[in-house]
């Protein structure tokens, strides 16, 4: 039996490619569809099939916006048991350190075995909120997972765990984060089973004060970092196209990188 | 006196300095000159002393702690828990390090054990009554500038953002020690697997030849490396490609796998949908071979030939090759 949270964050889908800022500098989360951050995703199939594998079950936890209900569902209809959803008011504009501080302490009060993040979120995440959370908890830390070994009976779980030449087996005791990667496997999609039941699913939203954080250690008002401005990137300058036969090609393309001092 | 700056001295797997710590360390001591304040290298680490010496050509002073765990067992809580303890006992005010795997590791860790913030993956930083954080968001459409509001935080520096420059004169290497148990479990290295013939990492490479579904399979890959060596570069890949299992994960560029900032970037078969965009558009040339003019990535490359990778790929190593020197 393995009991797994995963921690979900609902962003911005990428391929829309409408996303931007609102006056006050903050994600204006009207202009897009918001999803599963993808790597996300790739943490929530391995939970689905280590608990196929093992038994047991699987609970979402999120700190988002109260539309977050909506995308959290998604991942019940892959199969998740229940959601956590920690959204506040106050909460708007907070920073990583908060998001760290209100998800370690929502899970005080989730039990698990295993604890699993995605490696980065898409919406300008840089994957610390894992690393973050495992420290404030206390737990074993496991990062950028390629494959993920749980023995409930031993209490411990090995990760195969991407190097910059192979990988590292590493191990440590239950209860431990995983931070997942691509490399665990597709997601799967929700068939039409899982959606009619995700539909009397649990989402249960608690606000800051029921994960019993004060609004002094989390939240807008008391961001540790601060968005100064925004403003668009230099344009590319006018793509140069080549179709001439291979040779002739051949040669502006190389003449092209001397010019760009590449060659 | 206002705290100083502090760099995160990464080491590489054989004990040496990482490059990103060297464009780290030539970020800070362009904050420590505008702000007036000290900066200085912390290497951690079972052998950090080699690394220390490799830092202190880029920083005036570095000290190096030795910490046997790491040998061990996974690094990045070990060494952000030593660091989180240095930090409060002698109260610098800012932390760089680099925004690949170990420096994410570490930055998230010691945010926590420090309550401190941290700006993420930055694009360029420099100095207006702290430090200010250039950052790239959604996937390049937008830059974004940032601080931090409490007088000190930590910063992730995204590899190739900086061109490395030693100090005028190198710096001095001392000793750091710091006491106290390590608080967080350790996570034990039950074996270290080194892949046969893994592939140069993308991350700080200054070229990359990636190549697509369009290569076709492990076989037109070999045509993707003689390229990247011809070039001097490492290769990279799309999802398609690695998803086919022509190419590993650690190559894939993108929003799931990573996001690199080569000088060149020569994309071969690669169709460029936003996924794979977000994860390489801010190369400073962009170079495609595509068939189809319609390809996405024609709108936003430098230059594309229109034509037959298997056509144009040995034609250009035939030019590489006929170049004087
Ligand atoms: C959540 C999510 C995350 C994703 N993350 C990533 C990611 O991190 N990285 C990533 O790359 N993708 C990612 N993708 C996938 C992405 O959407 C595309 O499917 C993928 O990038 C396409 O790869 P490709 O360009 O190799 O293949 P295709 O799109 O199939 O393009 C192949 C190209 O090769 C050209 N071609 C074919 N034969 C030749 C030839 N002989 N000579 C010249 N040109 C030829 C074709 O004209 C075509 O343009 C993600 C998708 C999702 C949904
Ligand atoms: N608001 C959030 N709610 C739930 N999980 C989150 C949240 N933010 C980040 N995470 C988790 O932390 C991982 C790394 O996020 P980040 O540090 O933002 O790149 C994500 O892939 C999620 O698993």
């Amino acid at each position: 039996m393995l009991r797994i949270a995963v921690l979900v964050k609902p962003v911005p889908d990428t391929a829309s490619g409408g996303e931007r800022l609102g006056p006050d500098l903050r994600l204006d989360r009207q202009a897009v569809p918001a999803v599963v951050n993808a790597n996300d995703e790739y943490a929530l199939e391995a939970a689905l099939k280590l608990v196929e594998a093992h038994g047991g079950e699987v609970t979402l936890v999120s700190m988002a916006a109260s539309a977050g209900a909506e995308t959290l569902r998604k991942g019940l209809a892959m199969g998740a048991q229940r959601g956590v959803l920690v959204s506040d008011p106050t909460l708007a504009g907070s920073c990583t350190l908060s998001t760290v501080r209100v998800l370690a302490a929502t899970l005080r009060e989730v039990e698990f075995d295993l604890l699993l993040a995605g490696a980065d979120t898409s919406d300008g995440g840089g994957g610390v909120v894992g690393p973050g959370v495992a420290a404030l908890l206390g737990l074993p830390y496991l990062s950028y997972a390629a494959k993920i070994e749980p023995d409930p009976e031993a209490r411990t779980v090995r990760v195969r765990r991407i190097s910059p030449t192979g990988f590292d087996v590493i191990e440590a005791p239950l209860p431990a984060l995983v931070v997942c990667t691509q490399a665990l496997g597709e997601p799967r999609y929700p068939s039409l089973k899982g959606i009619m039941a995700a539909r009397t699913k649990e989402v249960v939203t608690k606000s800051l004060a029921d994960v019993g954080v004060s609004p002094d250690d989390a939240g807008g008002a008391v961001a540790t970092t601060k968005v100064l401005d925004a403003s668009k990137p230099a344009a590319r300058a006018a793509t140069r196209v080549v179709r001439d036969p291979a040779p002739a090609a051949a040669k502006q393309l190389v003449a092209f990188l001397a010019e760009r001092k590449v060659v | 006196m206002a705290g100083a700056i502090w760099v995160h001295g990464e080491q590489a797997p054989d004990g040496s300095l990482a490059r990103i710590s060297t464009e780290v360390a030539t970020a800070a001591r362009a904050l420590a000159k505008a702000s007036g304040r000290d900066v200085e290298g912390v290497v951690i680490g079972a052998k950090p002393d080699a690394a220390a010496k490799e830092l202190a050509r880029f920083l005036p002073r570095v000290r190096s702690l030795t910490e046997p765990a790491t040998a061990e067992h996974a690094a990045g809580t070990i060494v952000a828990q030593r660091l989180a303890a240095l930090v409060e006992r002698d109260k610098p005010d800012y932390i760089l390090a680099g925004a690949g795997p170990e420096g994410r590791d570490l930055a998230g860790a010691l945010s926590a054990l420090l309550g401190w913030g941290v700006l993420v993956n930055a694009t360029a930083v420099e100095w207006a009554d702290g430090p200010v954080v250039e950052m790239s968001a959604f996937g390049g459409k937008l830059n974004t500038r940032s601080a931090f509001t409490g007088g000190h935080g930590i910063v992730t520096i995204r590899p190739n953002v900086v061109a490395a420059e030693p100090a005028a004169k190198p710096g001095k290497v001392g000793p750091a020690t710091i006491d106290g148990e390590l608080r967080l479990p350790k996570v034990r290295v039950v074996e270290r697997v080194e892949e046969a013939g893994a592939a140069a990492p993308i991350e700080e490479a200054r070229v990359i030849v990636a190549g697509g579904r369009g290569v076709g399979g492990p076989d037109g890959f070999r045509l993707v490396e003689e390229l990247a060596a011809a070039l001097g570069g490492a290769v990279g890949a799309t999802r398609a490609a690695v998803d086919a299992g022509w190419i590993n994960y650690s190559q894939q560029i993108g929003q799931t796998g990573k996001i690199v900032k080569p000088q060149l970037y020569l994309a071969l078969g690669i169709s460029g949908a936003i996924q794979h965009k977000v994860g390489m558009q801010t190369a400073e040339t962009i170079v495609a071979v595509n068939r189809d003019p319609d390809a996405p990535i024609a709108e936003f490359a430098d230059l594309v030939v229109i034509g037959d990778l298997f056509e144009v790929v040995p034609a250009v190593l035939a030019e590489l090759r006929a170049r004087p020197g």
